[in-house]
């Protein structure tokens, strides 16, 4: 039980992470049904950015919330930065192209990211400075730490933010019906490039926080750490039902909680067989599981082919 | 088939080039011939991925995961690690066949999803089977985990073995030269079955499905079967290409088939062209041998313009790959040579 608990706790922290780097794919995916695929690496830079503020910072004798919230200020407005011009360079001009050309281009642009933060930052692993206390807390006969709850209220505070945004806001309308139909949203006065391309900056934003929230959780942040946490947040947002928002969230959090309970129980359930390393496998075993089950995520409305 | 006269001088003109090829290269060093050959590996992977892709539009991100089977099977049937060494002959098929077999295993329950999700299920099967040949080592030692298998058998035939230099008819054979030949049939064959494929009732039966399914399935078309058929295919070449890769290599690890691999085949797919043979094999060939121009030629270009390296030669290797992808779909958005309908529809959307 108590192993359940912890890996619980752990589980929700990581899926939390998920879930916010979902929410950014899912967005780009519901507005103009394609895969962000450079997503991944604007999480790494924001991690990144954090890593050179902080680090810069701590020295300096401030409260480490204080070097933290300015750290994340810095990442925030780069990632948007980069969110833009990515959708400017590799997708606007691509709009009517095939559906595989703007996927090329995003690859394209994210080795182009992946190098340029090799040359800013060194191929080594960059250690976080551990300033904020670790301080556990016991639940039950699991430890939870601050910085895993500063994680969970932020995801959650952001994704209620979003919601907000999306469903109660002039400019969320305005996203919703570009998404549903974009040259009748055209007709209504919607600026369908100005929100896409606000789609993509959201987007980018959200990844940023995430960045520095993967950062100070590993306490590590490397040029290539953002592709496999890319391809569990994309899952995450399969999973759920790629282009719905609440579908993102649930899937990430699935995703988070199936992998760490998967970690902590394959080696009593096989015998040892299989140990923790196959970590990975889960997320994307139940991913496979659910879409052979449920084709269109779980909460995916079954949306009209396109090749 | 009646050829014209000037059509014969221009297959007789490739034909000598690319026997002379190995021989030109080796001038400038053995190392191009080997990244020749690994370029042909490219090739082979392409055109294998262009039949899933490019002629029936289900898009594999995990099309790599077959190239690892099949080289696993023949590096665990010839080599040290279990102490069998069965004759390539018998065990590059068998690759081919098991690698077929993941195919439908892996298509069976997930081609009724479209596009993007297919997409990522296809990922997250390439990624299950990297990890597994990575911790596949305890508690019992199958696949040596990520130290790999080395000192694989080369191909042999009696007492004629490919990797060992010879002299033969006064001409130098090195062990790359004579792999050169081998993946050049290999490789001929391939574009010979996948050209008279897409002109086949196969052929036509994937382009129907991929242009539209619901259309197709009503002309009579199981569209399950004619899918699964793709990925197999695609399957088996891509394990055939795995078993030679082995072979050539002579070591294999997991660090060989990870997801950049399987991103950079539907590159070379979608650059040069998905659905046309030729622009494929153009797109394997650029992508194959770029990368290494570049390496040649960024530190001397730097040394001459600031006197010293500034940047790692790798670094700008990758940053001119990533713009080269970037630019080359801006401006050439169905691929370098792209097949006659994608240009038909291309113009059409544009109308």
């Amino acid at each position: 039980m108590d192993i359940f608990l912890q890996q619980l706790i752990n589980g929700l922290t990581l899926g939390s992470v998920y879930a916010v780097v979902a929410l950014g794919y899912t967005m780009v995916y519901g507005i103009i049904q394609l895969i962000n695929f450079a997503h991944g690496e604007v999480v790494m830079i924001g991690a990144m950015v954090a890593f050179s503020v902080i680090s810069a910072l701590a020295p300096g004798g401030w409260p480490p919330l204080a070097i933290v919230a300015v750290g994340t200020a810095c990442a925030v407005p780069v990632c948007m930065a980069i969110g833009y011009g990515l959708e400017r360079i590799a997708y606007r001009p691509l709009r009517h192209a095939p559906r595989l050309a703007p996927l090329i281009s995003a690859i394209g642009m994210s080795i182009i990211l992946q190098h340029l933060a090799m040359l800013v930052w060194s191929r080594n692993f960059l250690a976080f400075p551990q300033i904020i206390k670790v301080e556990p807390m016991h639940v039950g006969g699991a430890t939870i730490t601050s910085v895993q709850v500063a994680i969970m209220l932020t995801s959650v505070t952001m994704m209620a933010g979003l919601a907000l945004l999306v469903y109660r806001t002039r400019l969320g309308t305005a996203m919703r019906a570009t998404a549903q139909n974009q040259a009748v949203a055209r007709l209504m006065g919607v600026d369908v490039n100005r929100i896409i391309a606000v789609t993509f900056v959201i987007g980018a934003a959200l990844a940023a926080v995430a960045g520095v929230m993967v950062g100070s959780y590993y306490g590590i942040a490397h040029y290539q750490m953002g592709s496999l946490l890319g391809l569990k947040a994309f899952s995450a947002a399969v999973l759920g039902g790629i282009g719905n928002l609440p579908g993102a969230m649930l899937g990430g959090v699935l995703l988070g909680v199936v992998e760490a309970l998967g970690a902590g129980y394959v080696g009593d359930l096989t015998g040892n067989w299989f140990g923790s390393n196959y970590q990975d496998v889960f997320a994307f075993l139940v991913l496979i599981a659910v879409l052979v089950f449920r084709p269109s995520g779980l909460l995916g409305e079954r949306v009209g082919d396109r090749a | 088939m009646r050829f014209k006269a000037p059509v014969w001088v221009g297959i007789v003109f490739v034909a000598a080039t690319l026997l002379a090829l190995p021989f030109a290269l080796a001038h400038a060093g053995t190392a191009w011939v080997r990244i020749t050959n690994f370029a042909l590996l490219y090739v082979l992977l392409a055109l294998g991925l262009n039949i899933v892709v490019g002629f029936a539009g289900l898009l594999d991100l995990g099309y790599i995961a077959f190239y690892a089977v099949g080289a696993y099977v023949y590096a665990l049937l010839a080599s040290p690690h279990f102490n069998l060494h069965l004759p390539f002959w018998l065990i590059l098929p068998a690759g081919a066949l098991l690698a077929c077999l993941f195919g439908v295993l892996l298509g069976a329950p997930t081609l009724k999803l479209r596009g993007d999700y297919l997409a990522i299920v296809t990922l997250g099967f390439g990624e299950i089977i990297r990890i597994f040949l990575n911790n596949l080592s305890r508690p019992v030692n199958i696949t040596n985990g990520p130290q790999g298998i080395a000192r694989i058998d080369p191909f042999t035939l009696g007492s004629f073995d490919f990797s060992r230099g010879e002299k033969i008819a006064g001409l130098d054979f090195s062990g790359p030269i004579k792999y050169y030949y081998l993946l050049l049939a290999v490789t001929l064959g391939v574009i010979v079955v996948t050209v008279r494929l897409q002109n086949s009732r196969i052929g036509r039966a994937w382009e129907a499905v991929r242009e539209d399914e619901v259309a197709a399935r009503a002309m009579g078309i199981n569209t399950t079967a004619i899918k699964l058929l793709a990925f197999a295919m695609g399957a088996s070449f891509g394990g055939l290409a795995g078993g030679m890769f082995s072979a050539i290599q002579g070591f294999i690890s997991p660090e060989s088939f990870v997801l950049v691999e399987s991103i950079m085949v539907v590159a070379m797919v979608v650059l040069g062209g998905m659905g046309n043979v030729w622009g494929v094999i153009l797109g394997a060939l650029l992508l194959s041998f770029v990368p290494e121009l570049l390496r040649y030629t960024v530190e001397p270009v730097q040394k001459a313009l600031f006197g010293r390296t500034l940047v790692e030669p790798e670094v700008i290797r990758m940053l001119i790959f990533g713009l080269a992808l970037v630019l080359i779909m801006r401006f050439r958005p169905a691929g370098l040579l792209p097949s006659k309908v994608r240009k038909r529809e291309l113009s059409e959307r544009h109308r």
